[in-house]
């Protein structure tokens, strides 16, 4: 019964996880994840905010349009 | 032989550049391992690969050659998918190991470039989902419903066999290329490889190509809601739901894309449902019954607005819940086919596929049955997805084979059900929704004395079939509703009341279908009328630099003026032609995909030659000059066919003598101004016809140029990006081998006792 339930829990939260990354929500964690990796922790000035990350991401595709195919 | 592709690295990157962190876990498996583990045959192994050959071979024999009176579409779906898994299990391998070569020791543009932005090193079967939510929009949805007309059979051969031997390998050689030069454009590969000549003809191709799939795809969108109160209504109400998110995310909850995502859904489904009601009352019928002309210009104004406001306010948003919209109802269709198993009372090939003369898309199978079904086999509007985002995301060298040729195998998969879905319509029914308003003239009885005085066998059309239809989705009329979404989304409806809802549903899920058409070709619209403005915003610049600053305002906006007006007037040309528009103007649409396709396939054979793998050339040679074959013959059959329905001159001329007689009246046009709108449109399309192929024509021998070059010099060289060593490790496929499974639990053992270390896998 719980092997049951966890194997179904597990498959709930990889399609979430799936779902999440293909739409790129967690592109802020990833970020996060890149300041880390160059010693520069979330609060440091410098590394961007949330708001901030997010403003940016899509201001800066202004500039640098994606195609979307036929 | 395993050791070459170590060897073919070291070639062009130096000895020792890869050398490894010896802190770190290995990066990649021992290729020797890998090739080992692949050529091992263990009974369970042959006994799988030999059910899955059994079984699309027992499919593929169902399909092409037993001739009983119906056929069902689980077949279809056996025959693509068994092809399928084997085409990537053997020959995408093949590709892989003698022509790509991917090393896994050496970093990937997310991991050298990392910027946590736009190089980011991304799980691969998230990328795959991405990737192919970035290809997948109505091309492989459309192309097959009209290429139905031919009969059943060309169309699935051309579909599977296509994308396995010309569109996945496609897809996949560029995201490569793209990946191994830091995430480079199509563009500027095309001037690193083919020079000046051949780049410049490339990226002009590139843009009036980008005008007219444009310009079509919108043609699609009006001809599904003209006339359609209810289409039009939940339609537009995509525009504000769109900017409510956009608002949500920017100022309410920066980030929480899925939950915006599900609002937006829910709105959208709020959108129909109310669509429904509204339609059928008198002021809805009244306000939102809009004809062709009036939906042409809206979709001419949005696409300028939508290109000029910020992404983050609609275009963002949109994408979204378009991506969103795509995974959910592919997988809905996939899983509705599967149980309904429909039927299909189609004949394997119709008289249509030889004698050319087609109601839906004038010509013959050869060229005119691969032009059509375009995007589902081989699209070269990928090759611009795959030169441009995906190739910043990958992980590692080896994930490009799952994530390049897989996501076009998903792709093909589309098409193929969209053909089932197509198919399982009654063919009159069929027929009459797709012959063009001249040949109906749009009325009900004009459509049965159409459709019954072809002469098809089997076919009895009555009015009653089609009063009843239309009531079903809840349409005034469904007679000449061109294009492939009207039709698809009535096999759309019909399979899935059979699931949820019964035929009481059927106007929801008709509705519900040309929703998320008109969704997709949206997104395509804004998007491409983006992106095309700042290639010609690039193009002028070289010329007028201060076009190059793309925050200048009055460039922008006059840069995006152009490009929506150049595929404005081409939508308008296709709405108001007497001749029906789609029939005319779609194979235009196919020609241009497939000459982008082979100007993307010419640019990577010039690379492949480069490094020097003349041996297997072919790979790229076979599709590159099948689709020169088909583009070529077609652009030719369209400029010079002495067949006013298939030539565009020989319908110009023929107008064009009747004015000179005197006449009032010519065929399907009925004054002297269609008349006139006739020698107009000819002449436009006749000339666009050959200005593509002049330049694709150009790409080709500029490539074959550089292919002789490479020849006669025979050293490899590259313009790669020079190696840089990788620190992380992750699979490359779906299924993980033990070699690989076991790295990847060295890896995680190593990350447990250095926790700030990231591998980029799960």
């Amino acid at each position: 019964m719980t092997a049951a339930g966890s194997l179904v829990g597990r498959g709930v939260r990889g399609v979430a996880w799936f779902v999440r990354g293909v739409l790129r929500e967690d592109a802020y964690e990833r970020y996060l994840e890149h300041e880390a990796s160059h010693g520069r922790r979330p609060t440091d000035p410098g590394v961007l905010t949330e708001r901030e990350f997010w403003r940016d991401r899509t201001d800066r595709q202004d500039h640098a349009p994606e195609g979307r195919c036929c | 032989m395993a050791d070459r592709s170590w060897a073919g690295a070291d070639r062009s990157g130096g000895g020792g550049v890869l050398e490894q962190d010896p802190d770190l876990p290995p990066v990649a498996v021992d290729p020797d391992v890998l090739e080992a583990e692949h050529r091992r045959w263990t009974p369970v192994r042959i006994a799988v690969w030999t059910a899955i050959a059994l079984l699309g071979g027992v499919a593929w024999v169902v399909i092409a050659i037993v001739r009983g009176e119906t056929v069902n579409a689980i077949w279809f779906v056996f025959a693509a998918v068994c092809t399928y898994l084997i085409a990537y299990r053997f020959y995408s391998r093949y590709i892989e190991r003698h022509l790509l070569r991917p090393d896994d020791r050496r970093a990937t543009p997310a991991e050298y470039k990392a910027d946590g932005k736009d190089y980011v090193a991304t799980d691969r079967r998230v990328l795959f989902g991405h990737h192919f939510a970035a290809i997948a929009g109505a091309g492989p949805l459309v192309g097959p419903v009209l290429a139905a007309q031919m009969g059943y059979l060309p169309g699935t051969i051309w579909i599977i066999v296509g994308v396995v031997l010309a569109g996945a390998v496609q897809d996949y050689m560029v995201l490569f290329f793209s990946m191994r030069r830091g995430g480079r454009s199509l563009g500027q590969m095309a001037r690193d490889e083919l020079g000046v000549i051949g780049g410049t003809a490339a990226l002009l191709a590139t843009l009036v190509i980008m005008i007219i799939i444009v310009a079509i795809l919108a043609l699609v969108v009006v001809n599904a809601l003209a006339e359609s109160p209810w289409g039009v209504f939940s339609v537009s109400m995509t525009i504000p739901i769109a900017l409510f998110m956009g608002c949500y995310l920017r100022f309410f909850r920066p980030g929480k894309v899925a939950e915006v995502s599900v609002i937006g859904f829910v709105l959208l489904l709020a959108a129909i449902v109310g669509g429904g009601v509204i339609a059928e009352t008198a002021w809805g019928a009244d306000l939102f019954t809009l004809d062709k002309v009036t939906i042409a210009w809206g979709i001419v104004v949005y696409g300028f607005v939508a290109a000029v406001l910020p992404v983050w306010l609609l275009l963002a948003p949109r994408d979204y819940l378009s991506t969103f919209m795509k995974i959910g109802t592919i997988v809905m269709l996939a899983v509705a086919i599967v149980l309904v198993r429909p039927v299909l009372e189609v004949p394997a090939l119709s008289e249509f596929a030889a004698n050319g003369q087609g109601p839906v898309v004038a010509g013959s199978l050869f060229p005119f049955l691969f032009v059509t079904i375009a995007c589902g086999a081989l699209s070269g509007f990928h090759a611009l997805i795959a030169s441009g985002t995906t190739p910043k995301l990958v992980e590692k060298e080896r994930q490009t084979r799952l994530i390049g040729y897989g996501g076009m195998l998903m792709e093909s998969f589309v098409a193929i059900m969209a053909l089932v879905a197509a198919l399982s319509i009654d063919r009159g029914i069929y027929f009459a929704m797709n012959a063009s308003g001249a040949a109906t003239g749009g009325t009900v009885e004009g459509a049965v004395a159409f459709v019954n005085g072809l002469g098809l066998a089997g076919v009895d059309l009555t009015p009653e079939m089609l009063t009843q239809t239309a009531e079903d989705v809840g349409e005034e009329s469904i007679v000449s509703r061109t294009g492939g979404a009207p039709t698809l989304s009535v096999g759309l409806a019909h399979i899935m009341q059979q699931v949820v809802g019964g035929s009481g549903m059927m106007a929801f899920w008709y509705h519900f279908a040309i929703m998320f058409e008109a969704l997709f070709i949206l997104t395509a619209v804004d998007a491409g009328t983006r992106v095309a403005r700042f290639m010609l915003q690039d193009s002028i610049g070289n010329v007028v630099p201060r076009f190059k600053d793309t925050s200048w305002r009055p460039g922008a906006w006059l840069a995006t003026a152009v490009m929506v007006g150049a595929w404005g007037a081409v939508l308008l040309m296709g709405v108001t032609d007497p001749l029906g528009g789609i029939n005319t103007l779609f194979p235009l649409f196919g020609i241009a995909n497939q000459l982008l396709a082979a100007i993307a396939l010419a640019v990577c054979m010039a690379i492949v030659a480069k490094q020097g793998t003349f041996r297997y050339l072919w790979v790229v040679v076979l599709p590159l000059a099948f689709a020169t074959a088909v583009t070529v013959t077609a652009s030719l059959e369209k400029i010079f066919s002495p067949v006013p329905a298939i030539g565009y001159f020989a319908q110009h001329r023929a107008f064009r003598d009747a004015l000179d007689a005197g006449e009032t009246s010519f065929g399907t046009a009925t004054s002297v101004e269609a008349m006139r709108a006739v020698v107009r449109n000819t002449m436009i399309q006749g000339v666009l016809s050959i200005v593509f192929v002049t330049l694709t024509v150009v790409v080709i021998l500029t490539a074959v140029a550089a292919v002789w070059r490479s020849f006669r010099r025979r050293a490899a060289t590259s313009a790669e990006d020079p190696p840089a060593p990788s620190r992380l490790y992750a699979p490359a496929g779906l299924v993980t081998t033990p070699a690989e499974k076991a790295l990847e639990a060295q890896w995680l053992e190593h990350q447990a006792a250095r926790p700030r270390v990231r591998t980029g896998h799960r």
